[in-house]
């Protein structure tokens, strides 16, 4: 038996998972999704900024665009304060792909003109 | 001097969902006056997820969420004073500007005010010790971080476990910061328990509850913090000291409505510290309304966007000049009940009010009871209750109109 808290939304339901892998305490389905993928492989959506170099002081908020393996976060993040990119940068662009060979991409989440 | 009819003051989601509202209903001639080179507020420097997925049903960033809105606003030409401070405002609606034009006066019809809130400071509660740098609130810390690019420390403490306090202790630990403990003086968290788990658990930074700073110590910055267990009444347990060798205090001890521009105009003011409104939010001086974190302090956005849009349709209403005021019915909050808004409902020009309240302690099992002098209107059975949790409450127009007095939201216990 496991007990995990659901962070898919902010109702944070209280899951027991038992030994056959059954979900208790979700509200809803995407509870039972997340707790069967917290045990295999949690995974998170990743949010910080990079520099723009072309620009003084600017920084610009970006996202991974799928979530990535928890542990894999700080080597993510290694990368991306490695990484200036050049304005104009405009929301959902691609900053840095296929970032790790994770097969995810870190997109822009604002506009810099 | 510019003639408005309409300006709304504060440009974050609260303003920006009121202009639209106000706009969609037929009111052109907007200005929206933002102190800030750019729209969106506070959610600018929100840069993690967890934004809209009541309107939009996607996690979006606080920048992605801000350009859903920027987009609308940009789209129909809705005039925007940006990097603009105001200097005042009068009883006639005079509101006098600064910006890089100089010195203006705007006269506007009706206004709007959403100018967000305020973090609580070191000087707001009371710490011994030291006066040290490396004391600062973390959304000054999150400011610093997400938008100007500069880490502030190397060992932190954060003190007070709102959301805002667990964002920034994992922004910071994701930046190479350590950070040491969380303490809150509480025996539970403020923050959302899907906060405590991704942005504490993930990361391995303890929790202290009932926990809170004794001592800070330091010369001319922050050397070491000695946080210390407090008993039901608040008082240090002797004993229990906890010494952190740190270079950083973050304050997240609560927010507060921004209303310095209006604590003058004559209006009364509520126990949120947001002025009293109505269920259109028009406070006491006709054709002001308030929405957002400066009426009361919102978890949610998604809340803030919908509260924006009634004040948009509200000062719609009063600039067609189509509010009437046919009902007289005060909205009382009861024992658990730590404040209702809207505090009076005037009118019957909605069908459907939201009473929106938070409560005192955490509650487990109860109802939540909407009554008048006479009966119930409504019962509604709740598992948890959390003063970190803003509830919605609807109820029927109609079942005021035969009341003319108070309404009571209380709570009560299942036995
Ligand atoms: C740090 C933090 C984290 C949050 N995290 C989440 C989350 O994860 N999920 C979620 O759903 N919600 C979250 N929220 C809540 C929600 O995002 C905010 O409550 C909401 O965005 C506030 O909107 P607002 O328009 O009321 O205020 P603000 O966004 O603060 O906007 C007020 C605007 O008014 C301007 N202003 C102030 N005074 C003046 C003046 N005198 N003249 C001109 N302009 C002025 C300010 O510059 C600002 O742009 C968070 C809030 C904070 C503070
Ligand atoms: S189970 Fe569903 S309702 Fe509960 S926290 Fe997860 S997503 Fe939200």
């Amino acid at each position: 038996m496991k007990q995990l808290t659901c962070i898919i939304c902010p109702r944070g339901c209280q899951l027991t998972i038992d030994d056959n892998l059954n979900v208790t305490g979700n509200f809803c389905k995407r509870g039972q999704i997340y707790a069967l993928e917290e045990l295999t492989n949690p995974s998170r959506t990743l949010t910080t900024t990079i520099r723009v170099r072309n620009r003084k002081d600017v920084l610009i908020p970006v996202r991974t665009n799928k979530k990535v393996p928890k542990d894999k976060l700080f080597d993510i993040m290694q990368i991306i304060n490695k990484t200036t990119v050049l304005a104009p940068c405009h929301i959902n662009d691609v900053a840095i792909k296929n970032v790790l060979n994770l097969g995810v991409d870190i997109i822009f989440t604002s506009e810099i003109k | 001097m510019i003639n408005c009819q309409l300006v709304i003051i504060g440009g974050g989601s609260a303003g920006m969902a009121s202009a639209l509202k106000a706009y969609q209903e037929g009111i052109k001639d907007i200005i929206i006056i933002e102190k800030d080179d750019k729209l969106g507020g506070i959610l600018n420097q929100c840069i993690h997820d967890g934004f809209g997925l009541d309107l939009f049903k996607e996690e979006l960033s606080g920048p992605e969420y801000a350009y859903r809105f920027i987009q609308e606003i940009e789209k129909l030409n809705i005039r925007c004073f940006l990097s603009t401070f105001i200097l005042g405002i009068d009883n006639d609606f005079n509101i006098k500007i600064l910006n890089k034009d100089g010195v203006e006066i705007i006269k506007a019809h009706a206004i709007i005010f959403a100018a967000g809130c305020y973090e609580r400071n070191a000087g707001a509660i009371n710490l011994m010790g030291d006066r040290p740098s490396g004391i600062m609130s973390a959304g000054t810390a999150q400011k610093y971080l997400n938008i100007k690019g500069y880490m502030p420390s190397k060992r932190v403490v954060i003190l007070g476990s709102g959301d805002i306090g667990l964002i920034t202790a994992r922004r910071m630990t994701l930046e190479g910061a350590e950070v040491l403990a969380v303490l809150e003086i509480m025996p539970y968290s403020n923050g959302l328990t899907r906060n405590i788990k991704q942005c504490l658990d993930d990361f391995n930074i303890p929790l202290y509850l009932s926990t809170t700073v004794k001592q800070v110590i330091g010369k001319s910055r922050l050397e070491k913090v000695i946080a210390c267990r407090v008993d039901e009444n608040g008082n240090f347990i002797d004993g229990s000291e906890i010494e952190f060798d740190c270079d950083t205090l973050l304050l997240s001890v609560g927010l507060i409505p921004n209303i310095g521009l209006i604590k003058d105009m004559g209006i009364r003011f509520s126990s949120t510290r947001g002025p009293v409104v109505d269920e259109l939010l028009q406070t006491d001086k006709k054709g002001l309304f308030a929405c957002g974190n400066c009426l009361h302090v919102h978890d949610l956005v998604d809340h803030v966007t919908n509260e924006g849009y009634l004040a948009g349709l509200g000062a719609s209403l009063f600039l067609k000049n189509k509010i009437k005021e046919n009902l007289n019915v005060e909205v009382i909050a009861k024992n658990y009940v730590s404040y209702v808004v809207p505090q009076y409902i005037n009118t019957t020009l909605l069908d459907n009010i939201t009473l929106k309240f938070r409560v005192k302690k955490p509650l487990k099992n109860v109802n939540i009871v909407i009554s008048d002098d006479k009966r119930i209107i409504k019962r509604i059975p709740k598992l948890t209750l959390l003063p970190s949790q803003m509830e919605n409450i609807v109820i029927k127009t109609l079942d005021l109109v035969q009341n003319n007095g108070k309404i009571y939201v209380d709570i009560e216990m299942k036995i």
